[in-house]
């Protein structure tokens, strides 16, 4: 799962938006906490409250929440799209929400990217000059502008397309171009908000592995916004949901899955397909000495992977750590369990 | 039906049954009166208390000319630089001054600017709308319309950029401070918008003299509006997402605006050029009375002499005119990039503008060999003139007992009770009874704004004036929506209707109001009568095209849920399109009465009594005080139904949840 030793790219810390008149005073006032309903009182809405994160470098961290829960509020706070009303935003160690304007410019024209729900393309601009065109307003000379767009189309396999306006392409192609434009500049942090939602299934599908193939290419760090549950399975190293403009959980998709921290998460998990989220480790029980093998699974691996082949064995298989050290065992019927929604509880810690 | 569910959240009016509004009403129209029986001076405005706006406001105007000779002086100048370059090219030569004497460049052949407007139809439009504008120009010049034609194309041509570049500056102040806009900029074009054409033209007049600049800065005032608001409607309707995608791609303010925000706002953008260029047009024709020449003033000149045929002709001329730079300009707004021409050498890229600079040229320099080419030969030209006046006299030897019957009979026992029934209400009933309506309708601002506005027509001794301006423009409405209303419905259920109406009123509000004057004094000669039929002409359309679209938006799934719960036809009308539709009904009734009021002012030229008269009269006498004035009163009338109507129109949505 996650590494926790990587180094913290960008984190919130009591994070609010609060709309309303006077509401800085407010949670200036408050110190920085107020509940739900001292803010209604006040008739202050609390878009986002006492919000929270940690994102580390290279992974791929999800803001999952229904519409109204304030998911786009908190990643356009992250981004300084809006101010936010109280806490800090960290950046590579620094204060986002002390930067100035013109230090803020420097920030997202180099280090920041974002895609967008509704592509956010210009219409009257080519694939190719929608793509340089974060190139451009930071004065990078043309025929440089030309080479790294066409780069960026080429990787998000736009090849061809490059003198084509926007509404001359599918859906899927103009979030292609909205990705590649979002990567032209090589940003350290990538904001996703919610760029797949407005794309049928298929091509949402289709949407999700292009991102983990770039993904494996990339190593970005990723801040990905969706309301679509098993999208954030999918997609995530960990999910934070959000509910009423907080954060009610953060953590790895099979945490959430095995101890839902509330009846609103646990409500999100039912239907999900266990053996894609849990792996070998956590049905693992503590191996029977001299017991029988009829075969071996890395302790990460997911149950999909090796649910066929321990059924058909009929026999425990051996769970190794990435050394190969063995670990535990996991039982054929532990897995006929799980398929058959029998599991509740986590065998073994 | 549902009223009593629907009206929760609203306790006013609605909340009461039919016959007690009626009652409500009733009840103030009677405190009123007994009120303006009790008070003294509140039937007729006592002419002593009147407050001399008029004198004051020629104070300022007269110290403004005074003071700043100098900056009306210098402005003057530089509009005229280009002004004088246009109308050289396009219709008398440019003179170019040396040492001694002067050279005349001749102007551009007319054989050229033909082809050149053909070409431009060609790369908006395709070949249709080359034909049409290729033939337009050519009927222009073989109706002999051509110099007259040009020298109002001139004025257009210099106005319209001026307009447009400071349109788009002022909307993007107001897009960019929203308070500014709110406070200043809205109110001012509200009121630059419903003030008479005729009142733009006296201060002008006054500051600038009886000249083609005046013209074109009176043009300027009343053309530019329709670009501001287009610009701030614009900028505002551009995606957040986008908005939002230029911050986070490191923009500058600067590039945000301006390689952002206003290239996606272009479709908005454009639509107000159209605008921009449509109302250029009909504002040149009415300032030809302050100097500006050109097909306006002949219209003019012959209306004066009752030339029918010739007035009928420059009309005619105006109207093609009109057209043309609608439907080009129409093609322009919709016209989008077809393929990346960036990487193709200068040439190439601007072959379009090569080639016609290439034609202008060649036709222009045969001109100096071949007559022809520079004037329009007398041999190939005609004239239709003879045929409309033999046309009007038929009419006039053979229906003149049944035209002037109709006529006065309309006069004596329809218009003059309605006028003697107007100019005698009293003004403090008519403030009471509005300020009632506005409070009813908005709450106690609207009702403060309605009673201020109409207490100044009342304050400035205007009060019989206006009550006829009331009187001509209520009735010309009320007109228009008895046979707008009922045509939009028509057309709203039936496509092929809708295809025989849509191109009729396409062009009809295409037309310059100046021109639906014409034909209708060749036939009624002068007076209310013909003020009234000219009027709802111009005034007809928005019904009509409000009322068809209201009934069309109606949601499909009402239809089919009344059709499931088995109503006829006729109760699917009545009982759900014609509710649901009617807020955008009522937005129609609106422009109707804007339309009529702006249409009544004109009417002034043809012997009407009332506020528009005042405004005439004093262009005549360049008086800018008594000008304003009455023309601020005919803007008050105009704000004061726009805000009743749309305040009611608020209502109506709320009540159905279509807000």
């Amino acid at each position: 799962m996650t590494d926790v030793k990587r180094p913290v790219k960008l984190s919130c810390r009591n994070l609010w938006k609060v709309f309303g008149a006077g509401s800085e005073e407010f949670m200036r006032r408050n110190n920085g906490a107020a509940s739900a309903q001292a803010l209604g009182e006040a008739r202050l809405i609390g878009a986002v409250r006492q919000a929270s994160i940690d994102v580390h470098e290279g992974e791929i961290f999800i803001v999952m929440g229904l519409s109204g829960s304030g998911k786009s509020t908190l990643l356009r706070c992250l981004s300084r799209l809006i101010e936010p009303t109280y806490g800090e935003v960290n950046f590579d160690g620094r204060d986002l929400l002390k930067a100035s304007d013109a230090e803020l410019i420097e920030i997202r024209r180099h280090k920041m990217g974002m895609v967008f729900q509704h592509f956010a393309l210009l219409p009257h601009l080519t694939v190719l000059e929608n793509v340089g065109f974060p190139l451009s307003v930071q004065g990078v000379p043309k025929p440089e502008q030309k080479k790294r767009a066409q780069a960026v189309i080429d990787l998000v396999g736009l090849k061809g397309r490059e003198h084509h306006y926007p509404r001359e392409l599918s859906g899927g192609q103009q979030q292609r171009v909205g990705i590649a434009r979002s990567l032209a500049v090589e940003p350290e942090i990538w904001f996703l908000d919610e760029p797949f939602s407005a794309l049928d299934p298929l091509i949402r599908r289709e949407m999700q592995s292009e991102l983990m193939r770039l993904q494996g290419v990339l190593k970005k760090t990723i801040v990905f916004i969706t309301h679509d549950f098993d999208e954030a399975i999918k997609l995530a190293d960990r999910i934070a949901i959000m509910k009423d403009g907080e954060i009610i959980q953060i953590g790895a998709p099979e945490e959430l899955v095995l101890n839902p921290a509330t009846d609103y998460v646990a409500e999100f998990t039912r239907d999900v397909n266990r053996a894609k989220v849990m792996s070998a480790q956590s049905l693992m029980r503590a191996s029977a000495a001299g017991g029988q093998h009829a075969g071996k699974v890395d302790a990460k691996a997911k149950v999909e992977t090796f649910a066929a082949d321990i059924v058909g064995a009929n026999l425990p298989f051996a769970v190794t750590d990435g050394k190969g050290r063995l670990l535990g065992e996991v039982t054929p019927q532990a897995v006929i369990d799980l398929l058959a929604g029998r599991h509740v509880k986590q065998a073994q810690p | 039906m549902t009223d009593a569910v629907l009206t929760h959240s609203d306790s006013r009016i609605s909340a009461l049954p039919g016959w007690r509004v009626a009652a409500l009403i009733a009840g103030v129209v009677a405190i009123a009166f007994i009120i303006s029986w009790i008070v003294p001076g509140a039937w007729d405005y006592p002419t002593q208390a009147i407050i001399p706006f008029a004198e004051w406001i020629s104070a300022i105007m007269l110290w403004i000319k005074a003071t700043f000779t100098w900056a009306t002086r210098g402005l003057a100048d530089l509009v005229n630089i280009p002004l004088q370059l246009a109308i050289g090219f396009l219709a008398k030569g440019y003179r170019i001054y040396l040492t001694e004497g002067f050279i005349t460049l001749p102007r551009f052949s007319w054989v050229g600017v033909c082809a050149v407007a053909a070409f431009v139809g060609y790369r908006f439009g395709g070949l249709k709308l080359a034909l049409l504008s290729g033939l337009s120009f050519l009927a222009i010049a073989l109706f002999r319309q051509w110099d007259s034609a040009m020298l109002t194309l001139a004025l257009i041509l210099v106005c319209v950029p001026i307009c447009v570049v400071t349109g788009l500056l002022l909307g993007i102040w107001g897009y960019l401070n929203p308070k500014v806009n709110r406070v200043l900029i809205m109110p001012a074009l509200d009121l630059l918008q419903t003030i008479p054409t005729f009142a733009y033209l006296i201060p002008m007049l006054l500051l600038f003299g009886n000249s083609p600049v005046s013209a074109l800065l009176a043009t300027g005032l009343f053309a530019t509006p329709p670009m501001v608001r287009a610009t701030v409607l614009g900028l505002s309707k551009v995606p957040q997402d986008i908005k939002d995608f230029a911050d986070m791609a490191g923009c500058t303010r600067r590039q945000k605006l301006w390689r952002v925000l206003v290239p996606s706002a272009k479709p908005s953008l454009m639509l107000g050029v159209n605008q921009v260029i449509m109302l250029a047009l009909n504002m040149v024709i009415i300032s030809s009375m302050i100097g500006a020449g050109g097909l306006g003033y002949d219209v003019l000149l012959a209306l004066r002499a009752l030339k029918v045929g010739q007035a009928m002709e420059a009309g005619l001329a105006i109207v093609v005119l009109a057209i043309v730079l609608d439907r080009v300009s129409q093609a322009a707004a919709l016209k989008r990039p077809e393929q990346d021409t960036t990487q193709k050498p200068w040439v190439q890229r601007h072959a379009s503008l090569i080639a016609i600079l290439a034609v202008l040229a060649v036709t222009t320099l045969a001109s100096l060999v071949l007559p022809a080419f520079g004037k329009v030969p007398n041999e190939i030209t005609f004239t239709t003139a003879p045929a409309w006046k033999a046309a009007v006299d038929w009419v006039t030897v053979n229906y003149f007992d049944v035209i002037e019957a109709v006529r006065i009979t309309f006069l004596l026992y329809v218009l003059n009770p309605l006028r003697a029934f107007f100019e005698g209400l009293p003004w403090l009933g008519v403030v009471l009874l509005l300020a009632f309506a506005g409070w009813r309708l908005g709450g106690i601002w609207l009702a403060l704004i309605v009673a201020l506005l109409t207490a100044f027509c009342a304050t400035t001794g205007l009060w019989v004036q206006t009550m006829a301006t009331l009187y001509l423009c209520g009735v010309a409405a009320l007109i228009a929506a008895a046979i707008g209303i009922p045509i939009g419905v028509w057309a709203s259920r039936s496509d092929r209707v809708e295809k025989v109406v849509t191109p009729f009123i396409d062009t009809l509000q295409t037309i310059p109001s100046f021109c639906f004057i014409i034909p209708v004094v060749m036939l009624f000669r002068v007076g209310d009568v013909t003020a009234l039929i000219a009027t709802v002409a111009f005034a007809v359309v928005p019904a009509i095209r409000y009322t068809n679209h209201g009934i069309r938006q109606v949601p499909h799934e009402l239809i089919e849920a009344g059709t499931a719960a088995g109503c006829t036809k006729r109760q699917l009308f009545w009982r759900v399109q014609l509710p649901v539709a009617m807020p955008e009904i009522m937005l129609g009734l609106n422009q109707t009465i804007l339309l009529s009021l702006s249409m009544i002012v004109i009417c002034a030229m043809i012997g009407t009594r009332d506020l528009g008269q005042e405004v005439f009269k004093a262009l005549s006498k360049a008086d800018s005080g008594k000008g304003l004035v009455a023309g601020l009163a005919i803007a008050f009338i105009g704000i004061i139904a726009d805000r009743l109507i749309t305040a009611w129109v608020e209502r109506l949505k709320a009540k159905r949840g279509l807000a």
